[in-house]
């Protein structure tokens, strides 16, 4: 099987590939949340020792990145292609 | 001279001047010699000062080697090997010998040891570096180019201003760290001239600028060069400078932020080399051992994974003729091997575990953290995401899956590229994930000896926690990071309005004033002089008289008249001559009395 017929593969199984992604970030609270496996000594804050503060953390920094630039954007920094053209 | 010492970038810059003298023939195997002796060469150096040549009241120092210097020296020769490769099929041969003086420069500047010599070479890096850019070709590269040059001798007169202002304080011009507790103005106008090159915000705009516009492969070069020998120059005169943390931070978050509304590719990536050269900066500013060490690997680890994404796109960009998000799409039953490469890339910037960022980029944050700078470590957290949101994710799914913007010939052209370039990708692919599995390569040759490990279950935890979030952000908002046809503004916006506003305002202005002049002076002026004095008397008795004349038009055409007959003739009545003269003498004889 060639690179294309993979990529194709995996492609037309889009919908396991999303059940599979979420049960991974599941899996990751979870594991995040047991002292055996992460050794929360090397935590450099009081709020990392909540299970799962660096899931919340990356979901809300997108969140934000997001919108504030859409925010930042729309405020009058996005312009037409030809902006600087006449 | 001591004794017969090759300066590394003599050997690129002899190559450069005998590359038009070889034979078609030979020309590909000599194009990849020249980089691969310079590497030799860059390896085999012991450290030590090299090439002292005395000059007027100074000594210049063209080769001192140590730690800091032989790290960045290494990298950039390797990348010299890797450029060249992938442009092994560039027509030009021009392109070559550009790209072969941008990078002695550059080599030239990390070995310099005093700022004379240093300033030398970062201007040669400047003139020689425009080329890349103007070799595209295109009228927008052109314009581009002639800014990027503008801005870059800007730069380059700060820097020296500051050097001149530096010496007069100074017993000798080594290039050594400044004074950071108390900078004086000289070392200000050093800094900005080196933060220009490092592309701070607000001196950066050049950069997405110019290398938006570069040819496909020399984009590869500008990534790697300009801004990690300003790195190289902060970290070695302003390690410890405080001021510099905050702008890293503000820069990681720039670029990201930017990078959110950008279309083309390419600019896209340029925006985040101002966000990973904000990592650099603020180690700079943190200062600690683990910090420059950090600056270092991240540094080198940037060149291999920035290079490869540039490799990536710009082979998009070769093959297509397109780098905007909304003419691409849907690639990867036509380009999967480049889909592959640039997603490894994606994946490096984006520190994942077993990719170079991930050791790299966690030892500066890692010194946020140990000496409390909490928010600009959480912040640097934030931008991370940031990285990933778009050059692991962004990127790669809306050239090479998302919606099929392709017009019919961008699909029929579309291909992976030749040998080359597939070969300069996948040697640099494979780097980046050696450098991720096998830490000691990298941290072996670092400046300070280094016991650091990012392999602990918690930075692995924290880490996947956070950059697998940021791809749930990522599907979940898909339809808002849609790519729209649009440009954002950016600080070149005061040069560029700033030169037209400059233009008309020149333009009204200057010419207006001359027009005005040559209305009043030349033509209004002489004539009614003339008008004056063909009778002057009369004029001069109907100015005193005119506020005094009361009654209808045709009263003071009358008065009019008569004044001009009695000038004429000269014919006035005895007794108004007699009052003027007696008026005469009394105010006479009152000033002759009062002083």
């Amino acid at each position: 099987m060639n690179l294309v017929q993979m990529l194709e593969a995996l492609n037309q199984r889009w919908k396991l590939l999303v059940r599979l992604f979420l049960l991974v970030l599941a899996l990751l609270v979870v594991i995040d949340a047991i002292p055996a496996l992460v050794d929360k000594e090397k935590a450099h804050t009081a709020m990392e020792l909540l299970p799962g503060f660096w899931s919340v953390y990356g979901f809300i920094s997108c969140v934000l990145i997001v919108y504030v630039s859409k925010w930042f954007g729309d405020i009058g920094i996005m312009r037409r292609e030809d902006f600087y053209d006449d | 001279m001591t004794d017969l010492w090759i300066h590394p970038a003599l050997i690129l810059l002899l190559g450069a001047a005998l590359l038009p003298l070889i034979p078609e023939r030979v020309r590909p195997g000599y194009l990849l010699l020249v980089p691969i002796l310079v590497f030799a060469r860059v390896h085999t150096m012991a450290p030590g000062t090299y090439g002292e040549v005395p000059f007027l009241s100074w000594t210049l120092t063209f080769g001192r080697v140590d730690a800091l210097a032989s790290v960045f020296g290494y990298i950039m020769a390797l990348m010299a090997i890797i450029g060249t490769l992938y442009a092994l099929k560039v027509k030009k041969k021009g392109e070559f010998a550009a790209a072969w003086v941008y990078v002695a420069g550059s080599l030239g500047a990390i070995y310099a040891g005093d700022l004379i010599t240093l300033f030398v070479f970062w201007e040669m890096m400047a003139f020689s570096s425009v080329f890349l850019i103007w070799f595209r070709g295109r009228k927008e590269s052109l314009e581009a180019g002639f800014r990027y040059l503008l801005v870059h001798a800007a730069g380059g007169v700060s820097l020296l201003a500051g050097i001149l202002l530096y010496s007069r304080g100074a017993e000798n011009l080594a290039f050594v760290g400044f004074n950071v507790q108390s900078p004086g103005l000289g070392e200000w106008l050093i800094l900005i001239g080196f933060m220009l090159n490092a592309a701070v915000p607000p001196l950066h705009a050049w950069l997405p600028d110019g290398y938006g516009e570069a040819t496909f492969s020399g984009a590869v070069f500008l990534c790697a060069f300009t801004t990690k020998t300003a790195v190289y120059a902060l970290a070695r005169g302003f390690a410890g400078l405080e001021i510099l943390i905050w702008l890293g931070v503000i820069m990681a978050l720039y670029g990201v932020v930017y990078a959110v509304l950008e279309n083309d590719s390419r600019r896209l990536l340029a925006y985040h080399i101002i966000s990973q050269v904000g990592y650099m900066v603020a180690g700079v500013g943190i200062g600690t051992q683990l910090a420059i060490n950090g600056v270092c690997a991240h540094a080198f680890a940037h060149i291999l994974y920035k290079g490869l994404l540039f490799m990536g796109c710009g082979a998009v960009l070769h093959m297509t003729g397109q780098s905007k998000f909304t003419e691409l799409g849907g690639l990867y039953r036509k380009m999967p091997w480049t889909f592959v490469f640039t997603l490894i890339g994606g994946l490096s910037i984006s520190a994942f575990p077993l990719f170079s960022g991930f050791v790299s980029k966690a030892m500066t944050v890692q010194a946020g953290f140990d000496e409390h700078m909490l928010w600009a470590a959480f912040l640097l957290m934030l931008a991370s995401a940031g990285t990933f949101l778009h050059t692991g994710l962004k990127v790669p799914y809306f050239i090479w899956f998302g919606k099929n913007n392709c017009k019919p010939e961008t699909w029929e052209r579309a291909a992976d590229p030749p040998w080359n370039m597939n070969a300069a990708m996948a040697i640099t692919a494979a780097l980046c994930i050696f450098i991720g599995v096998y830490t000691p390569y990298l941290y072996d040759m670092l400046p300070y000896p280094t016991d650091y490990n990012p392999y602990t279950s918690y930075h692995l935890s924290e880490t996947m926690q956070l950059l697998l979030f940021t791809m749930l952000g990522f599907f979940l908002l898909l339809k808002k990071l849609e790519p729209k046809a649009a440009i954002a503004v950016d600080t070149d916006w005061f040069y560029r309005r700033g030169g037209q506003f400059f233009y008309r305002a020149a333009d009204k202005g200057l010419n207006g004033l001359n027009q005005t002049g040559d209305k009043l002076a030349m033509r209004r002026l002489p004539s009614s002089l003339t008008r004056f004095f063909a009778k002057p008397g009369a004029h001069l008795q109907w100015l005193l008289l005119r506020p005094f004349v009361r009654g209808g038009e045709g009263e003071i055409a009358q008065v009019r008249e008569s004044i001009d007959r009695r000038s004429r003739h000269g014919s006035y009545p005895v007794g108004t001559s007699v009052l003027l003269s007696v008026l005469f003498l009394s105010l006479m004889s009152l000033l002759f009395f009062l002083f």
